[in-house]
């Protein structure tokens, strides 16, 4: 029985001690402000996390806007307020599906590959190396990772909700017939660029810091076996899917909270 | 070489991503940035406005030229204060324009109709509107309609 307590509160320590951790790295590698020199390092790093992940967010972003802008054409058929399926599709998109679907495709696509990246740096001891060498790793391998994130997430949500209002555009205007002028002004008339797009982007930033801080500390935290690094990169992907989620929520709940 | 690409690439990447969001700014959300911003504001008083929203449109002869910018209430009088934002700079509306409250088709959004009156002196901004009209409430037809055919 004691030890059972015993094991449970070790385990909470560790949690309470891995949170710990992830801020200290945080801090640490933001610390380090990105000076002039570091600009090609962040570059690459916005190619890895940011042009790679392109294919993928935008053929999604296709399928979401045209699979949305079919159920919406049906379902506001029956009333007969087809009009409406532009302003339904760019609300979603831009308030919620845009930087939700978006994020999660980020950790998927490119949390995860930071995460094995370092976490395979830490494992062959590349991190220790370059420490002895007095190169510091938070400033040449976390730091640009984290800015890069922060600067490809907002950005890939952006093309994401161009693209898949245009997918829904596709498939509600030239496929079940609909009037392209009324989807546009209808988008337009609703559509406010705080209420709606300035609120998008800030989730999207948050997503992005959220998502490529738990990618960067899962690498650095790695236990350096090759066990470690897979199970880090499946914790990068299930803990920043739940995160994304959760704080999706709080966002909602305190940017739109009166709902009416 | 091979760094050129990804410097390329990478350069196109964060350009589309800007473009995109200028592009949700501009075509999406319908702001235009080289039309004459200027305009005044217009109160009226209503006895009901019963689903109206702020951001419905102010409609003359069914051409948008305005916003209803805030909806407040008279507590004394029991009224609701309606403020429209019009475009352009006043001076052009008779002081005895009329201001009713109708309905976008038959599950539509509620908006406000103008109709300029005859008068020579003109609306400027922070004016009221005296002669409205509010919006049409169901309930309060029927009950009508029913006093009248037990009246008859």
């Amino acid at each position: 029985m004691i030890g059972f307590l015993r094991g449970v509160g070790n385990r909470s320590l560790d949690r309470v001690a891995g949170v710990g951790r992830a801020t200290l790295v945080l801090t640490a590698a933001l610390w380090k402000v990105p000076r002039l020199s570091d600009v090609p390092l962040i570059v690459k790093q916005i190619y890895n996390v940011g042009v790679l992940s392109l294919v993928i967010v935008v053929l999604s972003a296709f399928c979401i806007g045209a699979v949305l802008a079919l159920q919406f054409h049906t379902q506001l058929g029956k009333f007969g307020a087809q009009d409406a399926v532009g302003v339904g599709l760019a609300l979603v998109l831009l308030r919620e599906l845009g930087p939700v679907v978006t994020a999660l495709l980020f950790a998927g696509r490119a949390g995860s590959a930071i995460t094995a990246e370092i976490g395979l740096m830490k494992t062959t001891e590349q991190l220790s190396s370059m420490e002895m060498m007095g190169v510091d790793p938070l400033h040449r391998i976390v730091a640009p990772r984290l800015w890069a994130g922060f600067v490809s997430l907002p950005l890939l949500t952006a093309i994401f909700n161009v693209v898949a209002i245009y997918g829904g555009m596709i498939v509600a205007v030239e496929w079940m017939g609909g009037d392209q002028g009324r989807f546009w002004s209808g988008i337009q008339a609703e559509v406010d660029i705080w209420d709606d797009i300035g609120k998008g982007v800030v989730k999207s930033i948050a997503f992005a810091v959220v998502v490529t801080w738990i990618a960067v500390f899962q690498g650095y935290d790695t236990e350096p076996t090759p066990e470690g690094i897979g199970l880090a990169t499946t914790r990068t992907v299930v803990v920043s899917s739940v995160m994304v989620l959760a704080i999706d929520f709080l966002l909602t709940l305190s940017m739109y909270g009166d709902f009416k | 070489m091979l760094m050129r690409t990804v410097e390329i690439s990478t350069g196109a990447f964060v350009l589309a991503g800007t473009l995109a969001l200028i592009f949700l700014a501009v075509r999406i959300s319908g702001v235009n940035l080289t039309a004459d911003r200027s305009s005044y504001t217009v109160m009226a008083r209503f006895n009901d406005v019963a689903g109206l929203q702020t951001r419905a449109k102010v409609s003359i002869a069914g051409v948008t030229v305005g916003r209803v910018a805030a909806i407040d209430v008279d507590m004394e009088y029991g009224e609701a204060i309606v403020s429209m934002e019009l475009k352009g700079s006043g001076g052009v509306l008779s002081m005895d324009t009329g201001a009713q409250i109708l309905t976008e088709g038959i599950l539509g959004a509620r908006y406000i109709n103008l109709l300029p009156g005859a008068d020579e002196e003109t609306l400027s901004d922070g004016d009221v509107i005296e002669d409205t009209q509010g919006a049409m409430v169901l309930e309060n037809l029927i009950g009508d309609l029913v006093t009248r055919l037990g009246a008859s």
